[in-house]
């Protein structure tokens, strides 16, 4: 069933890390021959399963009344919480959920209890899909409905500190110095506070599962994953099944975000009801079960004190974040990480307080705590600029950051204030105008904004497989995935470089847990990881071939030390004299080898300065493990118009430079800013979920009335790198720019909105009521 | 959804004589917004009668003004060049509505009777009074966001036609022809065919169950060449509009003679505002004038908590277009 695509069609270039190679399954994906999660289609006897979810978001059920929606043509089977097979081990207590790796603590069709509008509470299988939906439609869920919460911004939520945030993985409360006593005694003191819309990640592909059991005790699934490892080992746990005996295919996907890092309860349902009806069984959400069914970045609110000197030094940063998380998740995603981080302060202090509400739980979303974080300490540097009659620009260089302020540590690599230079010289921000609210164009308000980005390179590990053939042809394999970013065309163009062959030699697959455990893909990490891992996997290729050749007598190399020996231009050589050596065909050829194969383990914090003397990864967060904070860094540049009457706020002009380590493709890593950018522009100015406060119910749960952004909204947008070596981060030196796209977008807006109206706008996303509302205010 | 059967009519007669014997059938054009409903289970139909074989068609301008065959699409229609010059306000609401794929499919007919955004009435999930009488009105203490403040009631705050093109024609006073089982044809002005909500939300227009719109006749008028529709949105294309406008004016030294205007995106209905129309005919052409009108069109408007703006933002998109039409 498994179908592996054709060799990529690839530009036959020498020397291609860095080069804008073309997507190599650019042909596969617009001729429609990619396959994607639920296009597995001629499985034999493939079902359709619809889910049938509740419309309260609290309450008891009562009763499912199956017996109409079983009486249609083509109906397989109805699972409730009263026939699902049950599972080895479920989430819903903490040590499950552990266990599992779960985004959430609670499994529907597990019990009678309704936590959130839009929980499945049936499965409809059928023969078809639409059969399927017209049968759910008939089926009447009988639930005793209770109020519900909606927000911690409800007068009846309680508050409470979680202590740790993310689900235990980040702190919650953090103090450095003495920051309220710092605060008391700065001379220029700003407190403010900043609201977020509820945001949904909305990728083109909606979460899919295709569930085929080969055995009684073993089955294949076909998922929309961001990691097939996580999936498998989250599936296996819960089905009771040794690991391998849980396969997870993800070639394709059409986007991720953050919201298919985890396994979500719709696919644990599909894979429990193909095992009931002993059939293949195939999921697709709806959009509008898009919403509730694989998490949100919450509705919060968040207050930064900054205490500062009269020429614009900070003193002081205390950080407070409220918001909303599920009756059994302490999820927030963490803003202070990034302010306790970005300037050089001396005093810091960071709280979290949550409130338990009838919601799904919330989860990662792109820049998870960046995003928000850096719209509050880049609106309140803004503020301090303004105030102090300083350039935005000047006060970021003022308390530029020369060593990591959170844990003293020197930064592995930092070439921020080259962003900042090249950046303010594409945009040409040394004209602006210091005053604001004094620039048009015609009627419009022209302001214009600026915003830092930072993002960690997070600790991780992965591992590759490399075997290369006699007849210069290479496949490669790693269990990473391809977010729809280009992963399958960096890591050509890797594995070619490593092997010195051009890329159309070269066979890259991925996706599958049946190859080498490679990482989520997620938090930026694939790209570094994977990479290294391909690179170390190649150069135990090499060694492997060295080795033969110092053993052939027939060889050039016969009896030299491995150690004496390097590889050039794909030739073994001597170091010494480098007209002395073969390439690897010969070699190989003469000793009848038809393949070598050889494994690396790409390593955080296993750079080519530090070799492999890092400590072993694991799945914490912590970025210190190697003695160095390990950051990217960037700066984007916003021009807005402003139609002061109508309150439209149009991006006129764009620029973002990024450092990043090494970048692996130039056309791929331009479109990842240009798309991590418009989904901040996005977040900034018209995206966010209404959650009715009564029912706790969203309102606008599909894609006509929750807006992201469309072309019309986006100018030519101007996207540089700088060019930067870490030797620490990883092999590769590859620090990973799938989040930092959109670090400081939403501030970079906001701060312009500001320089066009005079009106400071702390709430997400701006849409026209708050501009004209802002007005009213101040005027 | 439901399932359904499909026929094709050949005539209106033959139309209509079968929504006469099924009553719960629907008619379906572009099917841009009913199969919408359908597929969230808002409506449900046994059987849909496809009328695109109907000679419902055709453009033309007449001795009167502009007549539009309700089978139009709104592509053709938007771009068409008499509209274009000589109606322009209708144009632009047809090409700032919706995206490319759907103003292709989209009859004029069907955008007429396209229903209302309002998240309570989309999700069945929630009480509304226009899908389930008597249920109750959750929007008027949540989500009224994007809902209406003019012609609202305790029972509906929806803007029940969310659109663009019958804001222009409201603005024009277009009549539209109407047919009936028996093959009886009446007109009926645009102003008059959509109801207010009052207690009975779910009764939207005067069409009897299985009338056709045939036609609309739009009267020229030395306002309609002069005219605009302005739509304020959250994002550049593919939004309902927050608010919008549609003016014509009569202009003759500095002095206007005649004036049009209708308002999207606050009312229950198309909103017409004779209010404003008062105040502009004879006055000078001056922002004084547009913003006396704009204050008198939006007088009475009642707002909900989140759409408090509306009242000034509509204020707003009125002076701005009628500033543009003025020159």
């Amino acid at each position: 069933m498994d179908t592996e695509p054709a060799f990529f069609e690839t530009n036959p270039k020498a020397g291609s890390v860095g080069q804008p190679l073309d997507r190599v399954d650019g042909r596969a994906k617009v001729t429609g021959q990619a396959r994607y999660s639920a296009e597995f289609n001629s499985l034999p006897g493939l079902v359709h399963a619809v889910l049938k979810t509740s419309e309260v978001a609290k309450g008891r059920i009562q009763s499912i009344d199956t017996s109409a929606a079983l009486k249609e043509p083509g109906v397989v089977a109805i699972l409730t919480h009263q026939n699902l097979p049950q599972l080895a081990k479920t989430p819903n207590s903490p040590e499950g959920k552990k266990a599992i790796g779960a985004p959430m603590g609670f499994l529907p069709l597990t019990t009678d209890q309704v936590h959130y509008a839009g929980q499945p509470v049936a499965i409809v299988l059928a023969n078809t899909l639409e059969r399927a939906q017209h049968a759910a439609a008939l089926v009447r869920v009988n639930i005793a409905a209770e109020k519900p919460l909606a927000s911690y911004a409800d007068p009846r939520a309680e508050l409470f500190d979680p202590q740790k945030v993310q689900d235990g993985k980040t702190e919650g409360h953090t103090v450095r110095g003495n920051p309220k006593a710092a605060f008391a005694a700065a001379p220029v003191q700003l407190t403010h506070t900043y609201e977020h819309a509820i945001n949904h990640h909305n990728p083109m592909e909606p979460g899919s599962t295709t569930a085929h059991w080969e055995a009684p005790d073993r089955v294949t699934v076909y998922e929309s994953t961001q990691g097939v490892t996580r999936t498998q080992k989250a599936l296996s746990a819960m089905l009771g099944l040794p690991t391998e005996q849980v396969r997870v295919v993800t070639k394709y996907l059409g986007g991720g975000f953050g919201c298919k890092g985890s396994t979500w309860p719709h696919t644990v349902l599909t894979v429990q009801a193909a095992k009931a009806v002993g059939r293949p069984v195939k999921l697709a959400l709806t959009r509008p079960q898009m919403f509730t069914s694989m998490g949100h970045r919450e509705d919060q609110t968040q207050t930064l004190k900054v205490g500062a000197t009269k020429d614009g030094k900070l003193l002081a940063l205390i950080h407070e974040k409220t918001s909303t998380t599920s009756p059994w998740d302490n999820y927030a995603e963490p803003n202070s990480r990034i302010i306790n981080l970005l300037y050089n302060c001396p005093a810091f202090e960071s709280t979290y307080q949550l409130a338990r509400a009838d919601v799904m739980t919330s989860t990662f979303m792109r820049a998870p705590g960046e995003a928000p974080g850096s719209f509050a300490i880049e609106c309140s540097m803004d503020d301090l600029a303004y105030q102090l009659g300083i350039d935005p620009l000047e006060i970021r260089l003022r308390n530029y950051a020369e060593k990591d302020p959170s844990n003293g540590k020197p930064w592995s690599s930092k070439s921020l204030k080259q962003c900042y230079a090249r950046g303010a010289e594409l945009f040409g921000w040394r004209k602006r105008n210091p005053q604001a609210g004094a620039t048009r164009d015609g009627r419009l308000l022209v302001g214009w904004g600026m915003a830092t980005a930072s993002y960690p390179v997070h600790n991780n590990q992965g591992t590759a497989r490399v075997r290369l053939y006699a007849d210069g042809h290479a496949v490669v394999q790693t269990g990473a995935t391809d977010l729809g970013t280009g992963t399958y065309t960096v890591m050509t163009q890797v594995a070619a470089d490593a092997l010195w062959l051009t890329p159309d030699k070269i066979r890259f697959e991925l996706g599958d847990t049946k190859l080498p455990t490679a990482p989520n893909s997620g938090g930026s990490v694939a790209a570094g990881t994977v990479s290294s891992s391909i690179y170390m996997a190649a150069q135990d290729v090499w060694q492997k071939l060295i080795k033969l050749a110092t053993q052939d007598k027939k060889s050039p190399l016969y009896r030299a030390k491995a150690a004496d020996v390097v590889v050039e231009n794909g030739r073994m050589v001597l170091k010494a004299n480098k007209a002395k050596g073969e390439d690897f065909a010969t070699l190989m050829k003469r000793n009848e080898t038809t393949d070598i194969e050889g494994t690396g383990n790409g390593k955080y914090g296993a750079g080519y300065e530090s070799g492999l003397a890092a400590g072993p990864a694991d799945s914490g967060h912590q970025d210190d493990m190697a003695g160095h904070s390990m950051h990217s860094f960037g700066v984007h540049f916003c021009e807005v118009k402003v139609d002061p009457d109508l309150g439209t706020v149009r991006v006129s002009r764009w620029v973002s430079v990024h450092a990043a380590g090494r970048i692996l493709n130039a056309k791929t890593a331009r479109s990842q800013i240009i798309g991590g950018s418009i989904f901040g522009i996005g977040n900034a100015l018209m995206e966010g979920t209404f959650r009715d406060p009564n029912f706790s119910r969203y309102t606008n749960s599909n894609l006509a009335d929750y807006h992201v952004p469309v072309c019309a909204d986006i100018p030519d947008m101007t996207v540089e790198f700088i060019e930067e070596h870490d030797p620490y981060i990883n092999a590769m030196g590859v620090k990973g720019i799938g989040e930092i796209s959109m670090v400081g977008v939403s501030a970079a807006v906001a701060n312009a909105v500001f320089h066009a109206t005079g009106k400071r706008i702390r709430s997400l996303p701006i849409t026209p009521d708050k501009v004209l509302e802002t007005k009213k205010v101040q005027a | 959804m439901n399932n359904f059967s499909y026929t094709q009519a050949g005539s209106a007669k033959e139309a209509t004589g079968i929504r006469k014997d099924k009553p719960q059938a629907a008619y379906i054009a572009g099917g841009t917004t009913l199969l919408d409903l359908m597929k969230a289970n808002l409506e449900e139909h046994p059987l849909l009668v496809d009328i695109n074989m109907l000679p419902f068609k055709g453009l033309e301008q007449t001795k009167d003004g502009l007549r539009i065959g309700a089978l139009e699409r709104m592509s053709d229609v938007g771009e068409n060049a008499l509209v274009k010059q000589q109606f322009p306000a209708i144009s632009e609401s047809l090409l700032l509505a919706a995206s490319p794929q759907l103003r292709n499919m989209a009859s004029i007919g069907g955008n007429i009777l396209q229903r209302t955004r309002c998240g309570y009435f989309r999700d069945a999930a929630f009480p509304c009074n226009k899908r389930v009488p008597g249920s109750g009105c959750p929007a008027q203490q949540g989500d009224n966001h994007n809902l209406a403040i003019l012609g609202v009631s305790e029972a509906c705050i929806a803007t029940s036609y969310p659109g663009d093109l019958s804001v222009a024609l409201a603005a024009f006073d277009a009549v539209l022809t109407l047919e009936n089982a028996k093959g009886k044809q009446r007109r009926v002005p645009i102003t008059e065919f959509y109801l207010l909500p009052g207690k009975t939300p779910h009764i939207e227009t005067v069409l009897e169950p299985g009338e056709l719109i045939v036609s609309i006749l739009v009267p020229a008028g030395a306002y309609t060449q002069r005219s605009t529709y302005l739509k304020v949105r959250e994002r550049s294309s593919y939004a309902y509009a927050l608010t919008s406008a549609a003016v014509g004016l009569d202009v003759q030294g500095g002095s206007i003679r005649s004036a049009r205007v209708a308002l999207g995106g606050v009312g229950a209905q198309p909103w017409r505002s004779r209010e404003a129309e008062q105040i502009l005919t004879g006055a000078p052409a001056t922002e004084a004038t547009f913003r006396a009108a704009a204050v008198a069109a939006l007088r009475g408007a009642q707002p909900r908590e989140h759409n408090r703006f509306k009242v000034e933002l509509a204020q707003n998109t009125l002076v701005q277009a009628l500033q543009k039409v003025a020159g």
